[in-house]
């Protein structure tokens, strides 16, 4: 492996980094609320909105069950009007949003229902209104899984940015296929797929080790 | 033996209703038909009142106190605080009554997040109260509640006794007139409830707060209030002052809550049962000795105890007389006048 190809793959990791963080967060700013209002709006939730609530589910799920390599190529043209370009990196980040905005979504809602509903009701009979409730509450309440949740989301994310080098992404995932895969450079394959694990690892024990110190429940 | 009485009746009620209830009823829809939680309730609950509300589970209790502050919505009926019918209310004007009405449950239901002073700070934020004096009330309700070394621990760290000592300070933060007890220490062992009813006392003598407390225990009833209401299968079966429906209860479900005191169910009783009440003025005197001395009445006793309601000594005491009708009228007579209430009983063992 020559220089020219270190360069490459340290470029490629920032690539991946920058794909992932910048994902996550946005996909976050999209699917934290959606996951509170999931909750909310339930029948037996804090503020039942049942035509909402029904709404917000099936788009969640229909979003869920494509494939991320069809939602990749499918939203080409959206990607085009929203970045300029459906190639590199910055490009990758729409579908990327948009594949794991509902995923996280789920994941926030899932948290959020842990959080005892006596807790809720103590809130309610202080009279907290339903803002409260979520931002003083639900969200503070469930902080130790919802950092788990993001633990996983990030490293899902990370996944499927390494698959978007199908359609030239940009980062590791990119280099993995274009020099591992069609050109048969074993070692560079070897050594993305190697970072990529590193990666994840990294962003699952630092969650994890967050989500701990943040818990007070036990 | 007999506890002597501090001070005879404590709570200075000033008979001005506080919380009145209108005719309630709450009706539950779910999949499998209707359930029918609450029918045509009426209640009072007056100034200072510690008022006891007791049932068998399942009798409706819970929702009952939960329609106090609406946490459940009546289908039926209104409730009214200090003379204002909260069912009509709006949610915003809504939460601010809810800032008048604390509220205490088995549970606790602290925020685990939050260490004991921010619980304690949790509803002053939501009121909107300024941090400084906010700081300065937290600190104040920790004395109170006889844990100001617990400011930083969390709800984990805490025993269930100092877990509910915290919930009562939270309850009390933005000086409630009413503090609603759902079964407050029905997750506590003897000793810790004993203390923290001690400490609903003290807080509705020293600030005149008005205290509802859902129970299951006629034990709680006893010790700290002074009137009861008795709910049995979604209504009231009886409410009164508890001295009176302890001397005299009137329905079955009254007579099985103060029965099923002690152990009653073991206890095999035959013809000629008698339930003799004892209080203040006659419970000390060495009575069943002389009845027995002077009718040469031979009397089987059943069953006997020991309470203190509200400060008061009462006694209660279940005897089998003889057969012979003529000792037996004669004991009784004797009984009644020593202002010893006697009431024949049937109950099976």
């Amino acid at each position: 492996m020559d220089s020219s190809m270190t360069t490459l793959i340290i470029q490629g990791t920032f690539e991946t980094l920058y794909m992932t963080l910048v994902s996550t967060l946005i996909a976050y700013i999209i699917g934290l609320p959606v996951g509170v209002l999931l909750v909310t709006s339930d029948s037996e939730g804090i503020v039942p909105m049942r035509l909402l609530n029904k709404v917000l589910d099936i788009i969640v799920n229909i979003t869920r069950s494509i494939p991320f390599l069809i939602l990749l190529i499918a939203v080409i043209p959206f990607t085009r009007f929203v970045v300029g370009t459906s190639i590199g990196s910055t490009a990758t980040i729409v579908p990327l949003v948009l594949a794991a905005a509902p995923f996280i979504a789920r994941l926030v809602e899932s948290s959020i229902k842990e959080v005892d509903y006596g807790i809720i009701e103590a809130s309610l009979s202080m009279g907290a209104s339903p803002l409260q409730v979520v931002t003083k509450v639900m969200i503070p309440e469930a902080k130790p899984s919802l950092i788990i949740g993001a633990a996983i989301a990030t490293t899902t994310i990370l996944g499927y940015s390494a698959m978007a080098g199908i359609v030239g992404g940009g980062g590791l995932g990119d280099i993995a296929i274009r020099f591992g895969y069609y050109r048969y450079e074993t070692g560079v394959m070897v050594v993305t797929v190697m970072l990529l694990v590193l990666i994840v690892q990294i962003f699952q024990e630092f969650g994890m080790k967050i989500a701990q110190k943040q818990d007070h429940r036990k | 033996m007999i506890r002597r009485v501090r001070n005879i009746k404590s709570n200075k009620t000033s008979q001005q209703p506080i919380i009145e209830i209108k005719n309630l009823g709450k009706t539950f829809h779910p999949k499998s038909g209707e359930v029918k939680a609450l029918e045509g309730i009426n209640l009072t609950v007056n100034q200072g009142d510690i008022f006891g509300i007791i049932g068998m589970s399942g009798a409706g209790k819970s929702t009952l106190v939960r329609c106090i502050n609406l946490l459940e919505k009546p289908t039926d009926g209104s409730v009214f605080i200090d003379g204002q019918d909260i069912s009509k209310l709006t949610e915003k004007e809504l939460r601010t009554v809810r800032y008048s009405v604390g509220m205490i449950f088995q549970q606790f239901n602290l925020l685990m997040q939050r260490t004991a002073e921010r619980n304690i700070l949790f509803p002053l934020e939501i009121a909107g109260v300024d941090k400084e004096t906010a700081k300065k009330r937290t600190a104040e309700l920790l004395e109170l509640v006889g844990l100001p070394d617990k400011a930083k621990a969390y709800p984990s760290q805490l025993s269930g006794g100092q877990k509910q000592r915290i919930a009562i300070a939270r309850a009390l933060a933005n000086n409630p007139k009413i503090l609603l007890c759902d079964e407050a220490t029905s997750a506590l062992d003897p000793s810790t409830t004993k203390s923290i009813l001690s400490l609903l006392k003290e807080i509705n003598q020293k600030m005149g707060i008005t205290i509802v407390i859902i129970t299951h225990e006629m034990s709680v009833v006893e010790q700290i209030c002074n009137h009861v209401a008795i709910i049995d299968e979604s209504k009231i079966a009886e409410y009164g002052p508890v001295e009176e429906i302890f001397r005299n209860p009137k329905t079955e479900i009254a007579k099985k809550m103060i029965f099923s005191e002690g152990d009653q169910g073991s206890v095999v009783m035959g013809k000629n049962c008698y339930r003799l009440v004892f209080d203040e003025n006659s419970s000390s005197d060495s009575v069943m000795a002389k009845m027995v001395l002077e009718t040469k009445c031979l009397v089987k006793i059943v069953h006997a105890d020991m309470k203190d309601i509200d400060g008061v000594s009462f006694g209660q005491m279940v005897i089998q007389l003889p057969e012979d009708e003529l000792t037996a009228s004669r004991a009784i007579y004797y009984l009644r006048s020593r202002q010893i209430g006697v009431e024949e009983v049937e109950i099976d063992g």
